[in-house]
C-alpha cells in the first residue's frame, strides 16, 4: 500500500512537469528567437548559437516601443489609483451606511458585470468622437475609472470592519471622509492590494477598447503596438517575438514579486464570485 | 487693478490671435507612413517658402483606421482641409458631403489630362467631376531572387517574361523537403498581399477579360474571356505545380525577404524594405506577359479639399496652391526619391525608363489599370475566399469564380445602393 | 436623528460621482445600442434613419454572421469542458503532492496573466508550417506529417482553441485547488474507513462538493470562449478570421461590421444577440448544474 502510494506521487511529480513544461515552453521560445539574428531565427536551436541583443536595440531605438511601453504604464497606473479609490468609497459606503436604495443601487452597480464590453464599445466610440476626447489618455481609460466587480470585493470586506471602530472614531469628532481614510483604509489593505495588482494586469493587457480608441501610434498601449507592428508586412519574426518579449517581461517581474497576491485574488474572484 | 490686468491679459490674447489670423493656417491628413511623413514636412517646409502668408499643418493616422478618424472629425469640425484619401474612397466621401470638386479655374480638364495617367485622371473622376489630385502612383513588378536562380541553375539576369516561363521557372526554383513539405517557393502565391490584384487587373485581362464595368457598378471576370480559368490556373500553381501556398512563411514578404522564396510579386513600394537586407540580391522585371497581352495593376491616393475648408475663401485659395504644389513634378522627384512611389506624370516617368529598379514599375504603367474599389478589404476578401474555395476545400474554379463574382456584385450594389 | 440624516447625506455624495459613472458609461451605452440597432446609421453620413427590426431580419440572412454564431458556440463547447476537465484533473494531482505546490501553481498560471496579444504571436510562430514552424518540426522528428493548422478550415479554430486553453488553465487550477482545499478532511476519511476506494471517493464525494466551483467556472469560462477576440485577430491572416471565415467569432465580426465597414446598425444589432446569449447560457447552466448539488 505504502509502496503504490509512492508510485502514485512519482508519477504525479511527473505527470506535473511535464505539464509544466508545456505550459513554459512558448515563453521560453519566445525569448530564445528574441536573442537570435535574421540568419538563425529559422533554426529549431533553443539555445542561440550567436546570441544577439540586437533585436532589443532595434525595438528601443527604432520603433516607438518605449512610448508605447510607457503609455501603457501610465494608463494601467491612474486607472488602478481611481479604481482603488472610487471602489473602495464606495463598497465602504455600501457595507456601512444605511440609506434608502442601498439595495437597489448594490444590485444596479452588480447587474452592469452582466453587460459585455463589447455592447458598450459602440457608443463609447461615438461619444470619445462627440465630446472630442480623440487621441487622449482620458479617452483610453475612461472606461475602466470604476470597476464593479471591486466594488463588490470591497463590499464584502468592509462589512468585516466593526460597527464600534467606526462610532468611536465619529465620537471623537473624526470627519466622515476622515473615517473612510484614515481608518477603514488601513484595515482592507490586503484587498487593495490584490484588486490593485488584478485591474494593473488587466489594463495593461486590454487590448480591444485600446485598438479601437487610439489613433496615432503615439497613442498605443503596448499590445496594440506589438498588434499593428507585428501584422506589417515586412515584418521579421525575430523582431515580432522581441517585441512580445518586451510587452510580457514586466508582467512576469511583477507577477514573481506578487504572486501571493495573485493567487489569493484568483482564490477571491472564485470563491465569492 | 485686478480688472485692469485682466483686460491687459485679454488684449493681449486679442492681439496674438490677430497677428495668427494673418496667416492662413490649413490642416493636411494623411495616413502614417514613416518615409511619407518625412517628406511631407520637407514639401510643406518648401511650401511655406514659397507662400509666407500659409501655414500648413501635418497629421498623420495609422492606415488601419484612416477611414474611421476621418468619419468622425470631419462633421466635427476638427477635421482637416485637405486630405490624402484612396481614390476608391472618392464617391463616399463626396455623397456624405466631405470633399468639394477641385475648382475648374484652378484644374482644367487639359491640365489633368496632360499632367497625369489617364488611369488616374479617371480614377479622380466622380459625376462628371474632378475630387483629387495624386502625387504618385504606384504599379506591380515582378521580383526575383538572383542566388536561387542559380542554384537552380538558371541565368541569374534572366527573369522569365511570359506567363509559361513563369510556370516552368517557378517549378524549378520549388524545393521540397523528404516528406514533400515546400520549404522554398518557387513563386509567392499570397492573395492578401498583392496576388488579389495581380488575379483581378492581370491575370483577368490576360486571359481575354475585363473584370468590370467601366463605371465600375458591375462585375464582369466571370462573364467575360476564359472566365474561371484565370482562377485555375492561379490555384493550380498551389495545388498541381505545388510552387508556393498562401500563408508559407506566414506572408509573401517575409518569404522572400528570407531568401526562402524565389519569386514575386509586389508593389514599388517595397524596394525599401528589400533594400536593407544584407545578402539579398535581387532584381526586377516587368510582369510576365500571356499570349502577347501586357497588364498591370496600379492604384494611388490623392490629394482633394474637404467642405471645412470652404469655410474661409483664403482657406480654400490656400488648399488650392497646396494641392496643385504637391503635384508639381519637383514633389514628384523628390517622393520618387524618398519614397519610392512613381511620379503621376507620363513626360516625367519617362526619364526614369532606364533605370534599373523603377524602369520597370513605370513601363508597366503604361498599361496599368486601377481597380475602382469601394471596399478595398472586403473585395480583397473576396479574392482570397475564391483561392481558399479551390485549394483548401477542393471546390472546382468554375464554382468558386462564380460564387466569388456573386460576393463581390453584392459588396459593389451595398456601395452604390448606399450612396444614392 | 440628525446624525442619521447626516449619515444619509455622506453616503450619497460618497456615491454621486461613481453612480454618474455608471449610468453615463454603462447604462446609457447599453440603451444607446439598442437603439443603433434599430437603425442603419454608417457612421460616415449625418443621419440615423430608424428601420424597426430591418437589421435583426437581415442579419439573420448573412452568411458569415451564422457562421460567426456557429464559430462562437464551437469555441465554447470545444474550449470550455476541454479547460476544466484538463484543470481539474491537474489540481487532483495537486493536491496530493505536498512539497512545490506552490512552485508547478505558479508556472500553470503565468499564461493567465501575460498579454494576449503577445500569446497569439508566440503560438501563432510555432503553429507555422514547415520549414520555420516548430511544432511541425517537432511533429516532423517523431515521423508525423506536418499539420496546416492555422491555415486549415477544419484545424484553425482547435488551433486557437488550444492556445486559449493554455491560456486559461492556470486560473482554473488556482480556483479548484482552493476549493479543494475547503473539503473537510474527515469526509474522505469516513469515506475510507467504510471502505471506499480511490474513485469512489473523487465521484461521490469530491466532484460532488465542488460543484459550485465547476458551476462557477462553467459560466465565467464560457462567457471568456463567448468573447473570444484578441487570439483571432491576431493569429488568423490579416486578422479575418479566416480561411474562409471558419475561426471568425462573434466579436471580429462586430469589430468588423462597425470598424471596417462602417456598418454601425449591424454591428449594433449583432452586440444586442451577443448580450442575449451571454444572458441565455448564464442561466441555463446555472438551472442545469445547480441541480446536480441535490444527489
Amino acid at each position: 500500500m505504502i509502496k503504490r502510494d509512492r508510485l502514485l506521487t512519482v508519477s504525479a511529480y511527473i505527470f506535473l512537469t511535464i505539464f509544466a513544461v508545456l505550459m513554459v515552453f512558448p515563453f521560453i521560445w519566445m525569448f530564445s528567437s528574441s536573442f537570435k539574428d535574421s540568419g538563425e531565427i529559422y533554426e529549431f536551436n533553443l539555445f542561440p548559437k550567436y546570441p544577439t541583443l540586437y533585436n532589443y536595440q532595434y525595438i528601443f531605438n527604432y520603433s516607438l516601443f518605449p512610448r508605447w511601453f510607457l503609455n501603457s504604464l501610465l494608463i494601467a497606473m491612474i486607472t488602478t489609483i481611481s479604481v482603488l479609490f472610487f471602489d473602495s468609497l464606495i463598497g465602504y459606503t455600501l457595507a456601512k451606511f444605511d440609506f434608502p436604495g442601498r439595495k437597489l443601487i448594490f444590485i444596479l452597480i452588480l447587474s452592469t458585470l452582466m453587460i459585455p464590453t463589447e455592447m458598450l464599445v459602440i457608443p463609447w466610440y461615438i461619444m470619445v468622437r462627440n465630446l472630442h476626447w480623440m487621441g487622449t489618455y482620458w479617452s483610453i481609460m475612461f472606461p475602466g475609472m470604476i470597476s464593479a466587480f471591486g466594488i463588490f470585493l470591497m463590499k464584502q470586506f468592509m462589512s468585516t470592519i466593526p460597527n464600534d471602530l467606526i462610532d468611536a472614531a465619529r465620537i471623537d469628532g473624526v470627519s466622515e471622509f476622515g473615517i473612510y481614510f484614515k481608518i477603514v483604509l488601513p484595515l482592507v489593505k490586503p484587498a487593495l492590494a490584490t484588486l490593485a495588482i488584478f485591474n494593473f494586469i488587466g489594463n495593461w493587457n486590454a487590448f480591444l477598447w485600446p485598438l479601437i480608441v487610439t489613433s496615432s501610434p503615439e497613442m498605443y498601449t503596448l499590445p496594440v503596438g506589438v498588434a499593428y507592428f507585428s501584422s506589417e508586412n515586412s515584418m521579421s519574426w525575430e523582431l515580432i517575438m522581441t517585441g512580445a518579449a518586451v510587452s510580457t517581461v514586466p508582467l512576469i517581474i511583477f507577477f514573481l514579486i506578487f504572486q501571493k497576491q495573485i493567487v489569493k485574488g484568483i482564490t477571491m474572484s472564485g470563491l465569492k464570485g | 487693478m485686478k480688472r485692469f490686468f485682466v483686460l491687459l491679459v485679454l488684449l493681449g490674447v486679442l492681439l496674438t490671435s490677430f497677428t495668427f489670423a494673418a496667416k492662413t493656417k490649413i490642416t493636411y491628413w494623411q495616413y502614417f507612413y514613416e518615409t511619407k511623413k518625412i517628406t511631407i514636412d520637407q514639401l510643406i517646409k518648401e511650401f511655406e517658402k514659397q507662400n509666407p502668408d500659409i501655414e500648413v499643418e501635418h497629421v498623420t493616422f495609422p492606415y488601419a483606421n484612416y477611414n474611421q478618424k476621418v468619419a468622425s472629425s470631419i462633421p466635427a469640425g476638427v477635421g482637416p482641409d485637405v486630405i490624402n484619401l484612396y481614390y476608391g474612397w472618392i464617391p463616399k466621401y463626396v455623397t456624405s458631403g466631405y470633399l468639394i470638386p477641385l475648382p475648374e479655374e484652378d484644374f482644367s480638364k487639359e491640365y489633368l489630362q496632360s499632367q497625369f495617367f489617364s488611369f488616374v485622371s479617371k480614377g479622380i473622376e466622380f459625376n462628371g467631376k474632378y475630387y483629387a489630385l495624386p502625387i504618385a502612383v504606384r504599379s506591380l513588378a515582378l521580383f526575383w531572387n538572383k542566388k536561387l536562380f542559380e542554384q537552380a541553375g538558371l541565368d541569374p539576369e534572366k527573369p522569365p517574361t511570359t506567363l509559361q516561363e513563369l510556370v516552368e521557372y517557378a517549378k524549378r526554383l520549388t524545393v521540397y523537403d523528404k516528406k514533400g513539405n515546400i520549404v522554398q517557393e518557387g513563386l509567392t502565391m499570397q492573395p492578401s498581399g498583392q496576388g488579389h490584384h495581380w488575379i483581378r487587373e492581370v491575370l483577368v485581362r490576360q486571359f481575354g477579360g475585363v473584370p468590370y464595368t467601366s463605371d465600375s457598378r458591375t462585375v464582369l471576370y466571370d462573364k467575360t474571356g476564359a472566365g474561371s480559368d484565370v482562377l485555375k490556373f492561379y490555384t493550380d500553381l498551389i495545388t498541381v505545380d505545388k510552387v508556393g501556398y498562401p500563408g508559407f512563411m506566414n506572408d509573401d514578404v517575409t518569404a522572400f525577404k528570407a531568401q526562402k522564396a524565389a519569386m514575386t510579386i509586389d508593389g514599388s513600394f517595397r524596394i525599401g524594405t528589400l533594400n536593407k537586407i544584407k545578402g539579398l540580391e535581387w532584381g526586377v522585371a516587368e510582369l510576365p506577359s500571356y499570349m502577347g497581352v501586357k497588364s498591370n495593376f496600379a492604384s494611388f491616393w490623392a490629394n482633394g479639399i474637404t467642405t471645412n475648408a470652404t469655410q474661409d475663401p483664403k482657406k480654400l485659395e490656400a488648399a488650392v496652391k497646396f494641392i496643385k504644389f504637391l503635384s508639381s513634378p519637383e514633389s514628384m522627384k523628390l517622393w520618387l526619391k524618398n519614397v519610392g512611389e512613381l511620379p503621376a506624370n507620363p513626360e516625367l516617368a519617362k526619364e526614369y525608363y532606364d533605370d534599373p529598379v523603377y524602369g520597370a514599375f513605370l513601363r508597366g504603367l503604361e498599361y496599368a489599370h486601377a481597380t475602382f474599389f469601394v471596399d478595398e478589404s472586403a473585395q480583397r476578401q473576396v479574392m482570397m475566399d475564391a483561392v481558399d474555395k479551390v485549394v483548401l476545400k477542393g471546390i472546382s474554379p468554375e464554382v468558386a469564380w462564380r460564387e466569388a463574382a456573386e460576393e463581390e456584385q453584392k459588396v459593389l450594389d451595398n456601395f452604390w445602393s448606399s450612396i444614392q | 436623528m440628525r446624525l442619521r440624516q447626516k449619515k444619509i447625506l455622506t453616503a450619497y455624495v460618497f456615491l454621486s460621482v461613481p453612480l454618474l459613472f455608471f449610468i453615463v458609461v454603462r447604462f446609457y451605452p447599453m440603451v444607446y445600442s439598442f437603439w443603433l440597432s434599430f437603425t442603419d446609421w454608417d457612421l460616415i453620413s449625418p443621419k440615423k434613419n430608424f428601420i424597426g427590426l430591418l437589421n435583426y431580419i437581415n442579419i439573420f440572412k448573412d452568411e458569415v454572421f451564422m457562421k460567426a454564431i456557429v464559430n462562437t458556440l464551437k469555441y465554447v463547447v470545444f474550449g470550455v469542458p476541454a479547460v476544466i476537465i484538463v484543470s481539474l484533473y491537474l489540481s487532483l494531482v495537486l493536491n496530493r503532492i505536498k512539497k512545490f505546490q506552490g512552485f508547478y501553481r505558479l508556472l500553470y498560471v503565468m499564461p493567465y496573466i501575460t498579454p494576449l496579444v503577445a500569446v497569439s504571436w508566440v503560438w501563432k510562430w510555432m503553429y507555422q508550417q514547415p520549414p520555420i514552424g516548430f511544432i511541425n518540426n517537432l511533429l516532423t522528428i517523431f515521423g508525423i506529417d506536418s499539420q496546416p493548422f492555422l491555415m486549415s478550415t477544419s484545424q484553425a479554430l482547435p488551433s486557437i482553441v488550444v492556445t486559449t486553453v493554455w491560456v486559461n488553465l492556470g486560473y482554473c487550477v488556482i480556483i479548484f485547488l482552493a476549493g479543494l482545499q475547503t473539503i473537510p478532511q474527515e469526509y474522505i476519511e469516513a469515506a475510507k474507513i467504510d471502505g471506499a476506494n480511490r474513485r469512489q471517493i473523487l465521484w461521490r464525494i469530491t466532484i460532488p462538493l465542488l460543484n459550485p466551483i465547476i458551476v462557477f467556472l462553467a459560466i465565467t469560462q464560457s462567457i471568456t470562449f463567448l468573447r473570444i477576440f484578441t487570439q483571432v485577430y491576431n493569429m488568423t491572416d490579416q486578422g479575418s478570421g479566416g480561411p474562409l471565415n471558419s475561426t471568425k467569432p462573434l466579436v471580429l465580426y462586430i469589430y468588423q461590421k462597425a470598424f471596417m465597414s462602417f456598418d454601425m446598425g449591424t454591428a449594433a444589432t449583432a452586440t444586442v444577440i451577443l448580450f442575449g446569449i451571454i444572458m441565455v447560457i448564464t442561466l441555463v447552466q446555472m438551472l442545469i448544474l445547480n441541480k446536480n448539488i441535490e444527489y
